[in-house]
């Protein structure tokens, strides 16, 4: 009796501190969020409950369109980092030897220990007309006139890789190196080639990893907000930019709750298609990897 | 075992940091960069051994949201641009009215005071009084970009990939002056002043070419103009000063419309709980010895009179190159924004970043 | 099976090197068409690099191996026509049993039809029928040796590798499946190459066994042949139980010696080898624990025994009853340790601890090397 007392209480006060942060620190607030989105303004300190706000986003095309393109560029940043990122974490996970591999993880992640807003003045340093970039290839003759690197697209999408490729690499290296080598031997046993082998069973063996990493990646660089910013050109526009925009400048906590909530429910959307896609679940990816 | 040991000495730095705090008002002052120069904060705290200064750096819309967002509580002072006081206190109501009896308005420029009054009284209780004023306006290299003059030089092709600016309202109201137009005046007829905004866009979303990035802070700014990678840009006067101190050849440029000149003011939060702090802080720094060394670390001219002779002489020389009376005379002060205005603005500045103009 | 005189496999003086460590030295050997062929040895023995090598998945360091004469060294892992069952199986657990088996004739390029065909009749070979869309997970342990084996075996491969693939399961299970492995080897008719280090599943199931030691093969041979005429101490040692001592030779004459062990009991051994070994130099003698006859009572008098036995006198130690393979530790008066095997009626006059015994067994079955 007392025995299972104190394993009850035992577990309560573990999951108290858990349930405490998921209840304080995300469902009230979300909750809060969602009220003061249905908010509209009609008059100085004067409210009414309607969904204004989602219709003027839907009715504003500059908003929606920074919404696609928002989570279009977030796909292609999750496509490339999944791309560079699976060579290296099946490096790291079946082909390096044990001490390679800590000083590899390590190396990954060093960039994590420095804060968002120095690694972005870093790549500008790099990357600016006057920069290192730029100075290194005028001085090998390369080019003749200095190169702006920095303000457009592309340099958002290599910043943003930068920074999130690493929670790519963890979760599929977690998965690889539970993988049995010798069913990558089986597979080329029984007449597999090199890209046989990789698309019907490496792949499939690390779907649950891909998916997870995939899953906090999208989220992360949907959610970014300093290196768009930072790094963005004059037309670089992103949702989280928008948010800010509403909250901070314009002083429309209603609008920007709204656009807070599109941003979740939109990036839930894409995982959500994602999942159904590869026929994965949630609870399969999260448990595996 | 360790867990207790950690808990009480917590809890005994908790009591002992009350303890102290009880001994000594502390004053929380929220303010602009620059704003509180470590040299007058230690000299007010030495004249005033019970209090402390506690210096958050924020900017105009993040003084409003974070005010907005506790009720006013939080701050004891906070120091708004005065167009940002009215609608503000209006809407949220955030501050509480000003006993101008505690503030020395005596030695304060009578027009600015005015003027800053008549812009915050609010049923007859005025809510701000002047600190510092400055203006908006452009700068230029004299070398690469000599005959730079107008807002609408920004969009001049021959200086194609080589000119800034800050993608806020300013430029929206700098570039409706070079177009002719008086948006202040429109602010009672907002048709009209939706009519001017679009005219604005249509011509900043053509200028976008000509822009070879939105500058986002002081910071970026003088890196680009530094450098040489722009030879000219909407500026704050102060970031033009501090560059033309590094180089000469970089001078602030009021526009032929007229610069847009701000007050940064003095407002009390309707929560804060150092209000004797507050009005000890506005007469401290407004004391003659004091605007010096704060208009050398701000680059802006104080709301006292005679301001401009007591800026550090390296700022006068800066400011006497760059305005002559005419141009002082020619000043634009940023009118009340009123209710509304700041959505219409808002929504003009998405329309010009999504617009693809290169 | 095939009248050719070209073997299923043959390789000839393999030898493979991880840096200074030979793991295999100079083997060679051929296993004909469709037998059962066995590599027995201790573990770290090199047997399953060899076996990798005939895989495809190590380059031997020199050497050559041929499958159906061919040489196949140059040829990549996937291009041979050797197949596997991996010591854990590694069956794909995303794909079912269908898609496991279904894998390698779509590498083949096999039509759809083809591919149908095919899988169904090898599922009706190793009589699982049904199993065709159930996931990996859902087999038993037996169903996924059994689907192991026909993932390779629909492909038609010139030589099946098996390595250790009965380890991970329970002992019935493993009693059960040599049997198995066994009949479906006839049944399929090709030439399986298995591995292990358990004797009795090489015994078992082989036609012939190599008995593997330090990277080099010691013999060859039917599974009698090993048990029975070991040739050298190594393999009399690890192939079945044996009574081992140490001694020296007393007295030599062709193959029949006399020898003294270091404990001081003398025995008449038979030499394995051809080098008769002087007098005085040090030999291994093993004896298997079948062949010591113990007795209450010698039948005989003393002087009737033959010259060519070995006889003594002990105390039964302990019985070591498993049923009918039963043995008794007998403590000898030279105080050393002999097994022998007995038979255990369970009536009441077994053999017990403390009888005082003798302990029976002939000089031809008194294996002895020279060290």
């Amino acid at each position: 009796m007392l025995q299972k007392d104190i394993k009850r209480l035992s577990l309560i006060m573990l999951f108290t501190p858990f349930a405490l942060w998921i209840a304080l620190l995300i469902i009230i607030p979300h909750l809060g969020m969602v009220v003061l989105s249905l908010r509209e303004k009609v008059a100085p300190r004067v409210y009414e409950y309607g969904l204004g706000n989602y219709v003027d986003f839907m009715n504003e095309p500059i908003y929606w369109n920074t919404l696609l393109r928002t989570g279009s560029m977030s796909l292609l940043v999750t496509a490339l980092a999944l791309i560079i990122g699976f060579p290296i974490a099946y490096y790291i996970a079946k082909i390096a030897g044990y001490r390679t591999r800590g000083a590899l993880f390590l190396l990954c992640l060093i960039p994590l220990w420095v804060s968002d807003l120095i690694r972005a003045f870093g790549w500008i340093l790099l990357l600016r007309e006057t920069g290192v970039v730029s100075s290194v290839l005028q001085w090998s003759g390369l080019i003749g006139e200095p190169i702006e690197f920095l303000y457009n697209d592309i340099t958002v999408i290599v910043g943003l890789v930068y920074t999130v490729i690493l929670f790519m690499i963890v979760p599929l290296v977690s998965t690889l190196d539970g993988m049995d080598e010798s069913m990558v031997e089986a597979g080329y046993n029984l007449g597999g080639s090199g890209f046989t082998v990789l698309r019907r069973i490496i792949v499939p063996y690390a779907m649950p990893g891909i998916v997870s990493g995939c899953i906090v990646v999208f989220m992360l660089t949907a959610g970014s907000y300093l290196t768009p910013i930072l790094l963005g050109g004059k037309n670089s526009s992103w949702f989280t930019e928008q948010i800010y925009e509403q909250f901070i400048t314009r002083f429309n906590w209603e609008s920007g709750a709204a656009f807070g909530f599109l941003l979740l429910a939109f990036t839930s959307l894409v995982v959500w298609l994602g999942l159904r896609l590869t026929g994965q679940t949630l609870a399969n990816t999260v448990a595996k990897s | 075992m360790q867990l207790k040991t950690t808990l009480v000495s917590l809890l005994a730095a908790t009591v002992l940091s009350s303890a102290s705090m009880a001994q000594a008002e502390t004053l929380r002052l929220m303010t602009w960069g620059s704003y509180a120069p470590d040299e007058l904060v230690k000299k007010f705290e030495a004249e005033n051994p019970d209090i402390t200064v506690e210096v958050t750096f924020s900017n105009n819309e993040e003084m409003i949201a974070k005010l907005r967002a506790t009720g006013g509580a939080g701050f004891d002072l906070a120091q708004p641009s005065h167009d940002r006081i009215y609608a503000a206190q209006l809407e949220y109501d955030i501050y509480k009215p000003l006993d101008l009896s505690k503030i020395n308005t005596g030695d304060m420029e009578t027009s600015l005071l005015d003027g800053v009054k008549a812009n915050t009284t609010i049923e007859g209780e005025v809510y701000a009084v002047p600190h510092q004023w400055g203006t908006s306006g452009l700068m230029a290299d004299k070398t690469k970009a000599p005959d730079f003059a107008g807002w609408g030089d920004l969009c001049d092709p021959k200086y194609k990939g080589k000119t800034s600016m800050r993608l806020k309202r300013t430029i929206l109201l700098g570039t409706a002056f070079s177009m002719g137009e008086n948006p202040f005046d429109a602010y009672s007829d907002l048709d009209k002043y939706q009519s001017i905004l679009d005219k604005v866009a249509e011509k900043l979303i053509e200028c976008k070419a000509n822009i070879k990035a939105y500058w986002k802070g002081g910071d970026d700014l003088s890196a680009m103009m530094l450098s040489g990678e722009i030879v000219g840009s909407e500026t704050w006067d102060s970031t033009a000063y501090k560059l033309y101190g590094e180089n000469p050849n970089i001078v602030f440029v009021p526009p032929k419309t007229g610069a847009l000149a701000w007050i940064d003011t003095f407002a009390l939060p309707r929560k804060g709980k150092a209000d004797d702090a507050a009005y000890k802080w506005i007469n401290f720094v407004m004391q003659p010895e004091n605007v010096t060394i704060m208009s050398g670390s701000t680059g802006a001219i104080a709301a006292v009179k005679g301001g401009l002779d007591l800026l550090p002489a390296d700022k006068k020389a800066a400011v006497t190159a760059a305005f002559t009376p005419a141009d002082i005379e020619n000043l634009k002060f940023f009118a009340n924004i009123p209710p509304g205005v700041e959505d219409m603005e808002g929504k003009t500045l998405d329309k010009i970043k999504a617009a693809t103009g290169g | 099976m095939t009248s050719s005189p070209v073997h299923d496999l043959e390789c000839i003086d393999v030898s493979k090197k991880f840096g200074s460590v030979r793991a295999v030295d100079n083997v060679s050997f051929t296993i004909p068409s469709g037998s059962f062929f066995s590599i027995l040895g201790p573990s770290g023995c090199g047997k399953t690099t060899l076996m990798r090598m005939i895989a495809g998945f190590e380059d031997p360091s020199n050497g050559d191996i041929k499958i159906k004469g061919k040489s196949v060294v140059e040829t990549p892992p996937n291009k041979r026509n050797v197949k596997m069952v991996f010591q854990h199986l590694a069956l794909f657990p995303m794909m079912n049993v269908y898609e496991n088996i279904a894998y390698g004739l779509r590498c083949n390029g096999a039509s759809k039809s083809e591919i149908e065909h095919r899988v169904r009749d090898v599922l009706d070979r190793i009589a699982l029928p049904d199993v065709a869309h159930r996931e990996i997970h859902q087999l038993s342990g037996g169903q996924k040796q059994r689907i192991a084996i026909a993932r390779c075996m629909v492909l038609d491969p010139d030589v099946l590798l098996l390595d250790e693939p009965l380890g991970a399961l329970d002992l019935k299970l493993r009693e059960a499946m040599k049997i198995e492995l066994k009949l479906l080897q006839h049944q399929f008719n090709t030439t399986f190459i298995y591995i292990t280090h358990d004797q009795s599943e090489a015994l078992v199931m082989s036609d012939h066994v190599a008995i593997m030691n330090e990277g080099q093969f010691e013999q060859i041979g039917t599974p009698q042949q090993l048990y029975h005429a070991p040739n050298t101490a190594f393999v009399a040692g690890f192939v079945g139980d044996s009574n081992r001592w140490s001694g020296t030779v007393a007295q030599a004459q062709g193959s029949d010696v006399k020898v003294e062990t270091t404990a001081g009991l003398p025995l008449n051994c038979t030499l394995i080898g051809n080098n008769v070994p002087l007098v005085g130099e040090g030999v291994e003698i093993f004896v298997r624990p079948e062949f010591i006859t113990v007795q209450r009572q010698l039948a005989k008098t003393d002087g009737d025994i033959d010259a060519g036995h070995n006889q003594l006198e002990g105390v039964i130690d302990s019985l070591l009853f498993n049923g009918a393979n039963s043995r008794v530790l007998v403590r000898s008066q030279t105080n050393q340790l002999i097994e022998a095997d007995v038979t255990l009626t369970g009536g009441t006059d077994d053999l017990k601890p403390g009888d005082a015994v003798h302990l029976i067994w002939h000089a031809q079955q008194t294996m002895c090397f020279r060290t």
